[in-house]
């Protein structure tokens, strides 16, 4: 089992967001959070990577057998989990390859692995972009400064791919994307996808999930998971809206507004 | 930047100690506190000084009598005792100045060493030429021989003095007369040592000049003086390293740079300020009260100033150029840190005189803790200044809800044809980009240096290599425990 979350409660200034989440991730598994607006899938996201200004108010969150909910940020990410943000920030003056050498060295350094020197990341760094066809340039520049939608997200995906995570939460990555752009950075996601690894894809809408097939879905409502099928449910809530299953009203159909 | 950091724990972390807060055992020579004729005159005997140098201290001296310590920067600090003051202080081994390294005292060596001073084969192979100021006397300088061979003059100001009469009495004070301000004037006055260069007509100098700055003794106010004349054509980079140990007391630092740029000249000077900032509760530290002007004397002459102001409880600095010359170019890079308790004011001034001058201003000020940190900035275009430029950007940095940061840039055009562009930003450290470092595995404390080294990065690119490692390693140190 890579994660294990039990009865997981959270809140963030005194507001309770998640009010009991169970969920379990196997090796290999990409499951999809799905759920309306303000069901607390960007709280569940944030509190497995250990943001700070969540507080847990109860339960566990075990990753691989061990019980992180007393780590830092940075000691669960060099664990492991990898957090693809929906909205990536610009961190200006910083370029893009310092940023990325020091923290897969900070990674390589708490695992007990040797540091790569500056000509071994730099050929690393340029294969991995290529496959995602991030133009070089981008890698000089500040990190996501001025960069498109497109390019945030595709810089996200070369991040996993360099950091090579057990576990990879990819927070709407679908947002702010056209179909092309979806469809290169759902390719990079693809390539990544292996028995060693999970991942938890989290979105909104069901369209990125044509590009990336779940092998479970999860429904998220109000701070709990409330329905838990296979992809065909995804499809369902695609036809059906949420309403059916968040209050219970059959039939009610929502379009996703894009 | 979004939201403010509400990151408990950053604030935890204990800040770290003045790395560079040893004090030397050495006996030195020095005079008993306090100010008045006499001690002006045993400063220039004791330097053996021609009749012209005592008698323009002795000028700026009844000068000071008149003059009123300025109370306008955005600082406060409780009235210095200038008769409280040594005003002058020198190894007591330098009485017979050494030849050669091997004579200099081995602790004022170690004391180097300490620093990490490239004196011996470093040097070499760093390329760089150490004056080394220690107190008040210039202890060693290298390098000497090869710049002689390019005419270059590097020495130390009483070397000059006897040396170079000539170049002295026509440049000292023509950038900063003896009259200019308060600090300046005492420093005119009682300045005891500093350092001189004279880059001869088209000659471009083949090292960075460095000068290190180090405050000793106890009660010791310094009072250098520096003089840099680039003739036509020539180059010079220069670089200025401060220290000085920890005190409880406050030492009061009051130095004056004159920088002259002649026809098609260009002059660097890089600064990395790191005295002794105080406690953690404002206790001690320097006092750094200097004037640092530039005179872009020719035509098409450029003079740059880039410094990284880490130290002291108290900046007073605004180094500025004098745009006199037609197509003359002045430039300011600063970051100005400032943490706990620290006060810095610092800017610039930009004169535009001459034809077609043009100015750049590049402030960045990081605010930590309960410090103050000001800009304050004059550009002025004179009548005659025909389309002159000028572009101006402050930015601020704040990391804690306690600190202050103000901007106070001040603009007189006389000249319809000008062209003046000001823009200012001011932030706090992101929480968002604090979350999105640290899930990728980056410490907290790094996580800071990274956003923050970013944030100079247009002014840390102005420095010399060498230099801007060094820079970054200061603001790593000044800022640890910084957010909160």
């Amino acid at each position: 089992m890579i994660l294990e979350i039990k009865d997981l409660h959270a809140s963030v200034e005194g507001q309770k967001i998640l009010k009991g989440i169970n969920l379990n991730v196997k090796k290999g598994e990409v499951h999809a959070i799905m759920g309306p607006n303000g069901s607390g899938k960007s709280t569940l996201s944030n509190v497995i990577a250990g943001r700070d200004v969540f507080e847990i108010d109860q339960g566990q969150i075990l990753f691989q057998g061990k019980d992180v909910s007393d780590y830092s940020v940075e000691e669960r990410a060099c664990e492991g989990i990898f957090l693809s943000f929906q909205y990536p920030v610009e961190i200006p003056g910083v370029k893009n390859t310092v940023f990325l050498r020091a923290a897969l060295n900070a990674q390589r350094k708490y695992r007990g692995e040797s540091e790569l020197d500056t000509a071994e990341f730099l050929r690393l760094i340029k294969e991995k972009a290529s496959e995602l066809q991030l133009k070089p340039e981008l890698l000089q520049r500040s990190i996501n400064d001025g960069f498109s939608g497109g390019e945030k997200k595709r810089n996200e995906i070369l991040q996993m791919s360099l950091f090579n995570p057990t576990l990879a939460i990819l927070d709407e990555t679908d947002s702010g994307l056209d179909i092309d752009a979806l469809k290169t950075v759902a390719e990079g996601v693809n390539r990544l996808r292996s028995s060693e690894r999970a991942m938890i894809v989290i979105t909104h809408y069901q369209r990125l999930l044509d590009y990336i097939k779940p092998d479970v879905v999860h429904v998220l409502s109000d701070g709990k998971i409330v329905k838990t099928g296979d992809r065909s449910l995804a499809l369902e809530l695609e036809k059906r809206g949420y309403g059916w299953i968040t209050d219970g009203t059959e039939g009610k159909i929502q379009l996703p507004s894009m | 930047m979004s939201k403010s950091t509400s990151n408990k724990d950053i604030r935890d972390i204990t800040s770290k100690e003045y790395g560079y807060g040893f004090v030397t055992d050495i006996e030195s020579d020095k005079l008993d506190p306090g100010l008045n004729e006499d001690v002006v005159r045993m400063i220039s005997q004791k330097k053996n000084e021609p009749e012209f140098m005592l008698a323009w201290r002795l000028k700026a001296y009844r000068h000071w009598l008149n003059c009123k310590e300025p109370t306008w920067a955005n600082v406060s600090y409780p009235p210095i005792d200038y008769q409280n003051i040594v005003y002058y202080s020198a190894p007591k081994s330098q009485k017979d100045k050494p030849k050669s390294l091997d004579e200099v005292d081995p602790e004022i060596l170690k004391t180097y060493e300490k620093l990490g001073i490239p004196l011996h084969e470093r040097a070499i192979l760093a390329g760089v030429a150490v004056d080394a100021v220690f107190d008040s006397v210039s202890v060693a300088t290298t390098f000497k021989e090869t710049l002689a061979k390019h005419g270059i003059i590097f020495c130390s100001f009483s070397e000059a003095v006897h040396n170079h009469p000539e170049l002295i009495q026509k440049y000292l004070g023509s950038v900063v007369p003896y009259t200019d301000n308060y600090f300046a004037t005492l420093n005119s006055a009682v300045f005891s040592d500093g350092s001189f260069v004279y880059i001869p007509k088209g000659v471009r100098c083949p090292m960075e000049l460095s000068t290190y700055f180090r405050i000793n003794e106890l009660n010791t106010g310094q009072f250098e003086r520096t003089l840099v004349i680039a003739d036509e054509g020539s180059y010079v980079s220069y670089l200025e390293g401060c220290t000085a140990p920890m005190r409880d007391e406050n030492q009061l630092h009051a130095a004056v740079v004159e920088l002259v740029a002649l026809k098609d000249a260009q002059i660097k000077y890089s600064t990395v300020q790191n005295w002794y900032p105080g406690d953690k509760d404002g206790k001690g530290g320097i006092y750094n009260f200097v004037t640092k002007r530039g005179k872009c004397a020719g035509n098409r002459s450029k003079i740059s100033w880039t410094q990284v102001e880490t130290g002291s409880s108290i900046t007073w600095k605004y180094p500025s150029c004098i745009l006199q010359g037609d197509d003359s170019v002045g430039e300011f890079y600063s970051v100005a840190v400032t943490n706990n308790h620290q006060q810095a004011d610092t800017g610039t001034k930009m004169i535009h005189i001459g034809k077609n001058t043009k100015s750049t201003i590049i402030s960045k000020g990081i605010s930590a803790g309960q410090s103050q940190n000001t800009y304050r900035g004059l550009v002025k275009i004179n009548p005659k200044a025909q389309n002159a430029r000028n572009y101006s950007q402050c930015d601020s940095l704040l990391m804690t809800d306690q600190c202050g940061a103000h901007t106070f840039p001040k603009m007189e055009v006389k000249n319809n044809s000008a062209q003046i562009e000001h823009e200012a930003t001011t932030a706090k450290i992101g929480e968002d980009q604090m979350f999105y470092c640290k899930q990728r595995g980056i410490s907290e404390e790094d996580a800071v240096n990274m956003i923050v080294s970013g944030f100079c990065d247009e002014v840390f690119r102005e420095l010399p290599m060498e230099f801007a490692v060094e820079a970054k390693k200061l603001l790593e140190v000044s800022l640890e425990g910084a957010v909160g």
